[in-house]
């Protein structure tokens, strides 16, 4: 039983980055990038109003650093929960 | 050397590497043939992954979606975001828990899931209709990018391409076109960034194109912004802005959420991943695919944008240091004899590109001949309506290097740039088809106990028989070859997608809620999409017009998708509810998915 308790306990841990990672996947391209685009446009980011950027440019490279770092933090939790390859 | 001749030295070149590829890596067992041994590296997986989902549609066609929408450059912006976050939800969501199960198919992982050959089966039918359509335009796309720069016509280009693709995919099989995808896509990212490069330097003086967008415009002083100044001219020639807000917010987050569901959910993309060795291998793999796809991805908005503002002051030369109007449309005198605009007549004959002298004035007068404001102006100044009368979005990609005025060389790399995108994304999806049939459909119920020989020779004939038939429907196109792309993300979206999640992240999701929700996902997407577009795509059918003003609650067929996922993930919660729980040994099996310890020894039997 002990094995299923520690097995559940690192599900959860996952869920739980997952949410978050997808809370900011959601936040950098529908929110920065369509719903909040008209409140945000005096920001600018370079030539470009803050919601343009992000729809063109900046939510590709947010989902970037999203990816590698969910990566890397499962790696982790992978090891502490002892159930790594 | 003429273009043509260099052309042909650099297009074979890389046909050579892909046959060279191909003889080196032969596929020896249905585990190769399958999943190229489940022995990739995580960041060579990427690339060919990169490679395999950047079709001839992102290559040739998307920075032209986003120059010449009607309703501004930044309502596109649904593209570049739905194509790129689907990874987000791949590396999350499906991709580490798929390569944990092990096995070679995404029907296969249905079946087993949610312990039903007819669930199965579904799966083996919307994965066999996303993937033909989706076919059907790569094969388009190498016929016409063969007839452009090689003079043949497109269908001996077809059947060039089709041999190609044969001798890697079906001796290859997934090893094959594995390490020919790695190849392709350095061919297709090259031939993509050295056009934009040139063309952001000349602009905007930025050598990356990304700062380039949001820099400012070099020819004016720079004391405008890129945006800007492009904001400016169009709106001068009564276009709609640049970068104007998009009208229906709320169609906008729907499409771009069926982008991106819809891309996690083709099965093409997903079978990439069974590929590397580990299940962290699949995580960082799906992030280093993205990193390769941003390479483009995040380029196509700046050549979007940039050759826009190019065409528009090619034919109103004063707009370039001022206002369009304030002086005379480009002549047709100066198209004829002037060398830079040499290319405005190459791209004419190939039919991209159409003007038309229409008051004959020896001036081609560009502008919106809808728009109101114009009008007053064209009947002020006797001009007779729009007079350059056709400008594709494929012009916007394909014809970057001549408007750069950049050496033949660069012009056969994009060549060979276009035909890279779209053989590498037409091997990928007939390798899930074939896998589809010799392993779902023979393996898995007509004769389960062939040998792995006899699997693996049935795989190649599957294979075969899926480039013969790709061949003829690209040689054949049905009518609605564009509509149909909608249907393929519409359904991967509403059937793959929910049905894979629900299966990691539910144990108590049964067999006939899995059924009941694909099946109820699959018909609201595809009857909402025939509303519209014509029942089974025939022309003349629809019940409504496909306008925004008929649209349910103004969502767009092509948004569907999203919708549809909801619908399933709704019918296939209701239904399980008040059925059985999944037995025993499935609840193991997920428990089992969830964990990566112990991936290494799995197998396909």
């Amino acid at each position: 039983m002990a094995d299923r308790t520690s097995s559940s306990a690192y599900w959860a841990a996952n869920v739980r980055v997952i949410l978050i990672s997808l809370a900011v996947w959601f936040f950098c391209s529908f929110g920065l990038g369509i719903i909040l685009r008209p409140a945000l446009k005096g920001i600018m980011v370079g030539g470009a109003d803050l919601g343009f950027w992000f729809a063109q440019n900046g939510s590709i490279y947010v989902f970037l650093v999203l990816i590698f770092a969910y990566a890397w933090k499962m790696n982790k939790l992978d090891k502490e929960f002892g159930v790594e390859e | 050397m003429d273009q043509f001749t260099l052309n042909l030295i650099v297009v074979g070149f890389t046909f050579a590497i892909y046959i060279g590829i191909a003889i080196w890596a032969r596929a020896g067992t249905t585990a190769e043939f399958y999943a190229a041994g489940q022995g990739v590296n995580p960041v060579l997986n990427g690339m060919a992954t990169g490679a395999d989902w950047m079709s001839a549609a992102s290559f040739i066609s998307m920075a032209g979606i986003i120059a010449m929408a009607g309703a501004g450059g930044y309502q596109q912006s649904a593209f570049l975001m739905g194509w790129t976050g689907g990874y987000v939800l791949l590396a999350l969501l499906l991709a580490p828990y798929l390569r944990k199960f092990g096995k070679f198919t995404v029907p296969e992982f249905i079946g087993d899931r949610f312990y039903s050959g007819g669930a199965r089966l579904v799966g083996v039918i919307c994965l066999i209709v996303i993937s033909v359509t989706y076919v059907i335009g790569q094969m388009r796309g190498v016929g016409v990018t063969f007839a452009r720069f090689l003079e043949v016509s497109t269908d001996t280009g077809l059947y060039i391409g089709a041999a190609i693709v044969f001798a890697y995919a079906v001796f290859g099989g997934m090893k094959g076109i594995t390490y020919t995808q790695v190849a392709q896509y350095v061919v297709l990212i090259i031939a993509y960034t050295i056009p934009a490069i040139f063309i952001s330097l000349n602009l905007t003086g930025s050598f990356l194109p990304q700062l380039g967008l949001i820099g400012s415009y070099a020819p004016s002083g720079g004391d405008l912004t890129l945006l800007s100044k492009l904001d400016t001219v169009v709106t001068e020639l009564g276009f709609t802005q640049y970068t104007a807000d998009t009208t229906n917010m709320f169609n906008m987050i729907l499409f771009t959420m069926s982008l991106m569901i819809g891309t996690a959910g083709l099965p093409h993309v997903i079978i990439r991943f069974f590929t590397v060795p580990k299940v962290a291998d699949a995580r960082s793999s799906a992030g280093w695919a993205l990193v390769f796809i941003a390479l483009l991805y995040t380029v196509a908005p700046a050549v979007g944008a940039m050759a826009r503002l190019n065409l528009t002051t090619t034919f109103w030369p004063n707009a370039v240091q001022g206002d369009a109007l304030a002086g005379d449309a480009i002549s047709l005198e100066a198209i004829n004899t002037d060398p830079s605009l040499a290319w405005v007549n190459t791209w004419k004959n190939t039919g991209l590109l159409a003007f038309e002298d229409k008051n004959g004035d020896g001036l081609i007068q560009y502008y919106n001949d809808a728009n109101a404001g114009m009008q007053a102006i064209a009947a002020e100044r006797g001009w007779a309506g729009n007079e350059l009368t056709k400008v594709d979005n494929d012009m916007m990609v394909l014809a970057n290097p001549e408007i750069a005025a950049l050496p033949g060389w660069v012009i056969a790399l994009v060549a060979a740039g276009g035909l890279a995108a779209a053989l590498s994304t037409a091997a990928g999806l007939l390798l899930a088809i074939s896998s589809a049939i010799s392993h779902d459909l023979i393996k898995g119920s007509i004769n389960p106990s062939i040998s792995e020989k006899g699997e693996l020779l049935a795989a190649r004939i599957a294979m075969g028989g899926a480039i013969v038939v790709a061949t003829y429907l690209g040689l054949n196109p049905p009518g609605f070859a564009a509509q149909v792309v909608a249907l393929a993300f519409g359904l991967a979206a509403a059937t793959i997608f929910p049905v894979l999640m629900m299966g990691i992240f539910s144990k108590r999701i049964n067999k006939e809620g899995a059924i009941a929700g694909m099946l109820a996902g699959l018909v609201f997407t595809a009857v909402y999409i025939f509303l519209y577009l014509g029942w089974f795509f025939i022309p003349g059918t629809n019940t409504y017009a496909n306008t925004p003003d008929q649209h349910f609650f103004g969502i767009s067929p092509l948004s569907i998708g999203s919708v549809g996922a909801v619908v399933n993930f709704g019918v296939a919660y209701a239904v399980s509810m008040m059925t059985k729980a999944p037995p025993q040994h499935v609840v193991d099996l997920i428990e089992s998915i969830r964990v990566p310890k112990g991936a290494g020894a799995a197998t396909g039997h």
